[in-house]
């Protein structure tokens, strides 16, 4: 196979040699197994959250709790968040300053720990009157599926800072750019698991 | 149950957790078997501490092979832990069989709970901890020799797979000493295993062994797939691939969407009973079904995942002995590629009496006997694999000719099980139970078995002993007519499955003959085990480090027994399928490469275990309440996570002339080794190199 073949398209490992080429294939198709492998994950429990949505057991229900404001603005901070993300990748592949990568990550590392923030709120103002997974299987299957979002944003988080401690430290080796090509892959996959959530949750919550 | 301990060091913790106190407080029969188990599994750990101390071994044992990131060490680690768990397992089939011939009419030996805790830990053990790893641990030794890779696609991943494999075999382990085991079944239905009803650590223990076993399946279907994908030498295209490395890949498929499910049926449950949830609950909305589609949705596929490796070995082992070309290599390519894909159409026959409508009855009945179609396909390929060809009787054969019978069998069942009217008679009696080990004794434990006899040569440079592999073939087959034939009679007579007590006497001859064959069955496990002490002990005399026993025709036949840890000193360039074996017929498959060069081979790491006894941690104190040892465990898996993407070095090199003094002593091996004829390839004179007619 050619170098063209095995090269990740997004990414410029500038002129190393052909087994890392190879070994930068491997390692960001692997990790599109994985986000397809998780993404099984998060389809189950849309499925579960679909079965799930009328055992409100006479407690509350998704028009009582959703309330578009806040989740209208978590999402467009998630998907400038993505935005942001790009910005670094397209820095990352043009042989941009370390400083204008660091920079992109530090902006989507804020928009992330926003969205974290605003979640939480949300969560919080839920079970300050009584909307807490305990009261019933609606509240279950909401509580089972949004959070796990929720807790892969935090993991995403956790690994931005991780990889801007890692440019400092190695600057763009070929090990630092595969990472953050796949963490890369990793938040825009959460955009696209949001945008699912506010449009299969949130949404049809508010409309009925 | 007494008064825990230190509630803030050892969670929930009391006296009688362990299974000595309760026996010295109360010694039935019942409770003496508990501390006798428990007794055996301390014994066990200590014996092998003492012995790896009196040898001097730890070092060894440390550097050599829990640190190594070797795909063939790993694989052989993945099979050492399938046969203890094996061992297990048998015994309390054993136990259980023992207890239904004893108890007719009477209560016997062993009480209701602790016999709802052996077929519980028998199932759970059997696939998770014994199928699982067993072909996990065959997949991962093959599959990179087969492709003519070095190594698979990530090593590391590889190790911590293993080591999460061993968090949760060790937490079953720990389970017989302290506490109790679910008595839930291998499938854990709630709401029986809801707080509610079983608020003690026995569903706790199923939940978090389950858990590390079914992340660490993912991990691994991952990195086969992408293994077998992107790592196949020059010429290797997918249709020249051996079977095994095709059913691998299906199975690796399986593995990363089929585990998901088992994840999440897991850990809603955890939420359940942790955090009060209510998925599965009676009250407040909760949805018992919901679970059994999500166990389902893993539990169908997985009877393919490992299935499917065991369809490949057969394919193997068949044309081998055959001395041919295996029948209809494409037709078994898209076979296994159908059973996989159509294996996730069929879940909802596992529950067919759920009430659902007969319409979708119907449907999923329908898509289940279609399953039968690419299966049948796959027997005839090997039947006429075998026609007309030179077939040699040796043990894997055997297996493999045993298998085509009972599964068969085993599958004629299936059809019968598979029309919903007729399920509703038979669903939850002992036809359903004899159906499933009609299909996966033949169809995974000989498959396993098979290979491990015929690749053991390869991983260890000598042969096994025949006759006990006979001996062992034939008790694996004749115990397995004698446990189970019976139980399609006595399930047809309406026998519940998991029942402690019988009260119908009609039964007694019947499960007096099941007893026998469980016994014949327990027999041929210490067959197995007496052929490898007489095989170490005649090691010698049956060496093969040429490498190539029984004139095989993948590419892991090409390299020496056992194979150096780059497997192969130049990466092979090939132009057909059988290329080895048609090598060795028309030119000189051990001309030695033109140069050598350096090899680059991953560094062992300390960072698989720390993962995975720290996951096993995590799991021991979910199960016991133990929260700070819990996050402790948690903090550690995501700081050796973090510290080690700061590790550069991560590689070694193998200089040129280290290989090149490895090659020369091997093709010197090769040189002066006789060739011999397939007739005498079971005797000593079998050195490794096959005598071949241009």
């Amino acid at each position: 196979m050619s170098k063209d073949e095995t090269a990740p398209a997004s990414l410029n490992l500038g002129g190393t040699d052909a087994e890392t080429h190879a070994a930068a294939g491997r390692d960001v198709f692997g990790f599109w197994v994985f986000l397809m492998s998780d993404a099984v994950l998060f389809a189950l429990l849309f499925a579960t959250y679909g079965v799930m949505l009328p055992a409100t057991a006479g407690g509350p229900t998704p028009a009582s709790e959703y309330k578009i404001g806040p989740i209208f603005a978590e999402t467009l901070i998630l998907l400038t968040s993505s935005v942001t993300y790009g910005m670094a990748s397209v820095a990352m592949k043009h042989g941009g300053a370390q400083r204008v990568i660091f920079g992109w990550l530090a902006a989507t590392l804020a928009l992330g720990l926003l969205f974290l923030g605003m979640e939480l709120h949300d969560f919080s103002e839920m079970f300050s009157h009584g909307a807490d997974p305990t009261r019933s299987g609606f509240l279950s299957a909401f509580f089972g599926l949004v959070p796990l979002h929720g807790l892969h944003v935090l993991a995403g988080s956790l690994w931005i800072v991780v990889m801007m401690v890692q440019l400092r430290v190695f600057g763009l080796d070929p090990r630092v750019k595969i990472n953050l090509l796949r963490l890369g892959l990793f938040w825009h996959f959460l955009d696209l698991i949001w945008i699912a959530i506010f449009s299969t949750v949130y949404l049809p919550g508010l409309i009925r | 149950m007494s008064a825990p301990v230190w509630p803030a060091l050892l969670g929930r913790f009391a006296w009688d957790s362990l299974p000595f106190v309760r026996a010295w407080q109360n010694p039935t029969i019942n409770e003496l078997i508990g501390a006798g188990a428990a007794a055996m599994v301390v014994v066990g750990v200590v014996f092998v501490v003492l012995l790896l101390t009196r040898l001097d071994r730890w070092r060894w044992l440390w550097s050599k092979w829990l640190t190594s990131l070797d795909h063939k060490k790993i694989g052989i680690l993945y099979v050492v832990i399938a046969l203890v768990m094996l061992a297990r397992a048998l015994v309390e089939a054993n136990l259980m069989r023992l207890q239904q011939a004893v108890a007719i009419g009477n209560p016997g030996f062993v009480a209701p709970e602790h016999f709802a805790e052996l077929f519980s830990t028998h199932g759970s053990i059997m696939i998770f901890f014994m199928a699982m790893p067993f072909l996990t641990g065959l997949i991962n030794y093959l599959v990179p020799l087969q492709i003519g890779a070095r190594d698979v696609a990530f090593p590391l991943l590889n190790a911590i797979g293993l080591w999460l494999t061993g968090a949760g075999a060790a937490l079953m382990m720990v389970s017989l000493v302290i506490g109790r085991f679910s008595t839930g079944g291998w499938s854990g239905y709630p709401p029986f295993t809801e707080i509610g009803f079983n608020p003690g650590v026995g569903p706790d223990y199923w939940i978090w062994a389950v858990t590390l076993g079914s992340i660490a399946s993912t991990l691994t279907g991952i990195n086969i797939a992408v293994t077998i994908y992107k790592m196949r030498c020059p010429g290797m295209t997918l249709m020249r691939m051996p079977l095994f490395a095709w059913t691998s890949l299906c199975t690796a498929i399986l593995m990363i969407f089929a585990m998901p499910p088992l994840t999440i049926a897991t850990a809603l449950l955890a939420l359940d009973r942790y955090l009060g949830f209510h998925f599965f609950t009676n009250a407040l909305g909760g949805n018992m079904m919901n679970y059994a589609n999500l166990f389902w949705m893993f539990g169908h596929p997985e009877v393919y995942i490992v299935v499917l490796p065991a369809f490949g070995i057969y394919s193997e082992v068949v044309s081998t002995f055959s001395s041919k070309e295996l029948y209809g290599y494409t037709s078994l390519v898209i076979a296994t590629m159908a059973i996989a894909v159509l294996s996730f159409t069929v879940w909802l026959h596992h529950f067919f009496t759920m009430g659902q409508s007969p319409s979708i009855n119907a449907a999923f009945g329908i898509a289940t006997m279609t399953i039968g179609v690419p299966t049948g396909v796959k027997i005839y390929n090997w039947i006429w694999t075998m026609f007309r060809g030179e077939v040699r009787f040796t043990t894997p054969m055997w297996y493999a000719l045993a298998f085509m019978m009972t599964f068969v069998l085993g599958g004629l069942t299936g059809i019968i099980l598979a029309f919903p009217p007729l399920d509703y008679v038979v669903h939850n009696t002992l036809f359903l139970v004899a159906h499933f080990h009609n299909m996966l004794i033949p169809g995974t434990l000989y498959g396993m078995l098979a290979a491990y006899t015929f690749w053991f040569p390869k991983a260890f440079g000598f042969r096994l002993n025949e006759r006990w592999g006979r001996i062992s073939c034939a008790c694996w087959v004749l115990g397995f007519y004698l446990a189970f034939m019976p139980l399609y009679v006595l399930g047809a007579a309406g026998m519940a499955r998991r029942t402690q007590a019988v009260m119908e006497t009609a039964y007694r001859p019947w499960l007096y003959v099941a007893e026998i064959g469980a016994l014949v069955l327990f027999f041929a496990f210490a067959a197995l085990i007496v052929q490898l002490w007489v095989s170490i002990r005649q090691r010698d005399a049956n060496r093969v480090f040429p490498g190539d026993p029984w004139d095989g025709r993948g590419l892991e036949w090409s390299t020496s027994a056992p194979p150096p840890e780059y497997n192969f000193a130049r990466r092979p360039v090939v132009d057909q399928p059988h290329w080895f074996f048609d090598a060795k017929r028309k030119e000189a498959p051990y001309a030695p490469p033109a140069e050598y060069h350096d090899i680059e081979m991953p560094r062992n790491s300390a960072v698989a275990p720390i993962i995975g006894i720290a996951s096993g941690a995590v799991g021991f104190a979910l199960v016991w309440h133990i929260w700070w040892l819990a996050i402790l465990g948690m903090l550690v898996v995501i700081g050796t996570v973090i510290a080690r993407s700061f590790v550069r070095d991560t590689h070694r090199i193998i200089p040129a002339r280290a290989v090149e003094r490895t090659e020369r002593g091997w093709l010197e091996a090769v040189a002066k080794a006789r060739p011999i004829p397939r007739e005498i390839e079971t005797s000593p004179a079998n050195q490794g190199v096959a005598l071949v007619t241009r």
